[in-house]
């Protein structure tokens, strides 16, 4: 098997097991899927998933209907970024219309995309619990809210500078 | 201003670190819980509180304590529901961010006061910074004594776990996040039994939201009694309301449930009046499930009397002329707004969220969400609105969750309120386009105060 957890990702393992009792290992299913997302790449290919129902010693298929479930697994390869932008109601009363037109026209995809050079993935979501600072997306753990076109074209700009920056 | 129990240093700088907090008296009533009170002095303060579950249902919450059964030898767990999910609802998130230690002090006393010895916070996965802020609350709290063994010297141990969930709102309902937390999907279980008897890993479980939890600190501090004095009738304590939409200051605001609606959205010390001077046209006022209200409905009851922020009076009327309190998620709707469009995207949610389980809620909110689509582009048809109707009545209480009652009522209370702006749509097919309905359902002036 070509995927594995490298030490430290491995030592983060067995903190997130040894929460639950003896036994009850499985608990530990949705962080350890969250662990092999940012570990592997931002995206679950059935390969993780397998590695992961081996680590907990439970049967791929236990992995595969949970990972299916919950909208934050990707089961597809992502961009480098994934713009998830909120569409439900207290944001679309506060203009995410607009805003989602906009980052489509600035990044020439469309919902469910990923940009030619690999950098943007544009994800439509439902609420993301920042009613207040709507209109909003979430890119990786952080929330970037109050957004407007002017600040859509500054944090594209950032995130390509960040890449620069690495490079 | 009204009283604070909950915000009441929320500003205080550093509040988020444990020194500061504690510095401001925190923990003092963690310490009086568990050096001078008895489990069971504990759980009479809670239920003298009357406090009520703050997630939306309003179940009171030292009833629901009671209830948790103590077989010999089981473990017992309390589990925080910080899966905050519900459209317009983000007090949760507001709580955690700046006070993560408020919250392990009431959870400290929960756990105590129920017995459990490993007690999990199943947090929203997208809340993920969230979730960092309350591990390093609990490595504090752990290294200076609050967490772990034998605390105070009292014999208790504690420790609390956080539990990332992975972006589905149906783990919200309590026994779905139980299943969750076993690591499996989110398909909420058939009750009896209950998680007081069997929940998590089939052991008796208390599942609590975070504001229920954290107002457990005040309520010990004070007494349940004095608690109970805040307030007005069952509506006992202050709850935290966020505020959402169409207002000059969108954002998260303690009450203690004597203020008046119209208070609350036009005061500057609260919402500040609708955004740009514009009039308001509907609000949903407990998060998004909860029936959505006409402006003359929201501000005054069918009988004409001044409509408050509390349990009971929002919920005056029943369903045909009220709402709820619901999870103190605040929607505000201005002129401007279209309700199909509104209706819309909150079907769209319900269709995305339902866990597919029961038919009538898998397939309907689908259908739901279709037939909205068709006449929000249109394409509607004169006998669409009854078709609707017809959906929602067939969903609701028809599921093993509420999962489908809070699918239907949107839509029912929408064309309850608004059935000549869905008409307006369907005759207009091509004006409704490029036009709004606006204000036009009311013969009368719409209340707007100066």
């Amino acid at each position: 098997m070509s995927l594995q957890f490298n030490n430290e990702q491995m030592s983060e393992f067995k903190r997130l097991v040894a929460r639950y009792p003896e036994g009850k290992q499985k608990s530990a299913l949705l962080p350890v899927l969250h662990l092999a997302q940012d570990s592997f790449g931002g995206w679950l290919p059935t390969e993780a998933m397998d590695y992961v129902a081996s680590l907990l010693e439970i049967e791929p298929i236990e992995v595969y209907e949970v990972a299916t479930f919950y909208s934050m697994y990707n089961l597809k390869p992502v961009g480098k970024f994934v713009f998830e932008v909120c569409q439900t109601g207290p944001c679309m009363v506060s203009g995410s219309d607009n805003i989602i037109a906009y980052i489509q026209k600035q990044l020439d995809i469309k919902p469910g995309e990923t940009t030619k050079d690999g950098m943007f993935t544009l994800k439509l979501v439902e609420c993301l619990g920042a009613c207040g600072y709507a209109p909003m997306m979430q890119v990786g753990k952080i929330y970037r809210e109050h957004l407007t076109k002017e600040k859509v074209d500054a944090i594209i700009a950032e995130y390509r500078m960040q890449v620069v920056a690495q490079n | 201003m009204g009283v604070k129990l909950l915000l009441e240093k929320a500003n205080v700088p550093g509040i988020r670190t444990y020194d500061v907090y504690r510095r401001e008296g925190g923990y003092a009533t963690a310490e009086k819980a568990l050096k001078e009170m008895s489990i069971e002095a504990i759980v009479e303060e809670v239920k003298k509180s009357g406090l009520r579950g703050r997630g939306g249902a309003g179940f009171p919450a030292g009833m629901k304590w009671s209830f948790i059964a103590k077989p010999e030898g089981v473990p017992r767990h309390l589990v925080c529901n910080a899966d905050e999910s519900e459209p317009g609802t983000f007090k949760d998130r507001y709580l955690m961010e700046f006070l993560p230690h408020l919250l392990i002090e009431g959870l400290l006393i929960s756990s105590y006061a129920l017995g459990s010895n490993d007690t999990y916070i199943y947090i929203r996965g997208e809340y993920a910074w969230v979730a960092d802020i309350l591990e390093e609350a609990i490595v504090e709290a752990t290294k200076n004594g609050w967490l772990g063994k034998n605390i105070l010297g009292n014999g208790f141990d504690c420790m609390v776990h956080v539990h990332r969930g992975a972006g589905a709102y149906i783990c919200g309902e309590e026994t779905a996040l139980i299943e969750s937390l076993e690591g499996k999907r989110g398909n909420p279980r058939i009750k009896p039994p209950f998680p007081a008897i069997q929940g998590l890993w089939m052991r008796p479980t208390v599942v609590n939201n975070v504001e229920t939890l954290a107002a457990v600190v005040p309520i010990i501090k004070m007494g349940g009694e004095e608690y109970a004095k805040i307030g007005v009738g069952r509506s006992t304590g202050t709850k935290l309301i966020s505020a959402c939409g169409n207002i000059n200051k969108p954002g998260v605001y303690e009450i203690d449930m004597t203020i008046s609606v119209e208070d609350f959205i036009y005061s500057d010390e609260y919402c500040g009046g609708i955004a740009g001077g514009k009039k308001l046209k509907a609000c949903i006022p407990g998060g998004s499930s909860v029936p959505i209200l006409p402006a003359n409905l929201l501000l005054k009851t069918a009988k004409g009397e001044t409509r408050y922020m509390n349990y009971e009076s929002l919920s005056d009327g029943g369903f045909a002329t009220g709402s709820m309190m619901g999870s103190g998620g605040f929607i505000v709707l201005d002129e401007d707004q279209c309700i199909v469009k509104n209706t819309l995207t909150l079907a769209r949610f319900y269709r995305h969220e339902s866990c597919g389980q029961c038919s009538p809620c898998r397939e309907g909110t689908g259908w739901m969400e279709k037939i909205l689509q068709k006449i929000e582009l249109g394409k509607g048809e004169s006998s669409d609105i009854d078709l609707l109707w017809d959906i929602q009545r067939k969903i609701e209480g028809n599921t093993i969750c509420p999962l489908g009652d809070a699918a239907a009522w949107p839509v029912a209370a929408a064309i309850r309120h608004f059935r000549d702006e869905f008409e307006w749509h369907i005759n207009n097919r091509e004006l409704s386009q490029t036009s709004n309905f606006g204000l036009q359902h009311y013969a009368d002036p719409i209340h707007v105060p100066a």
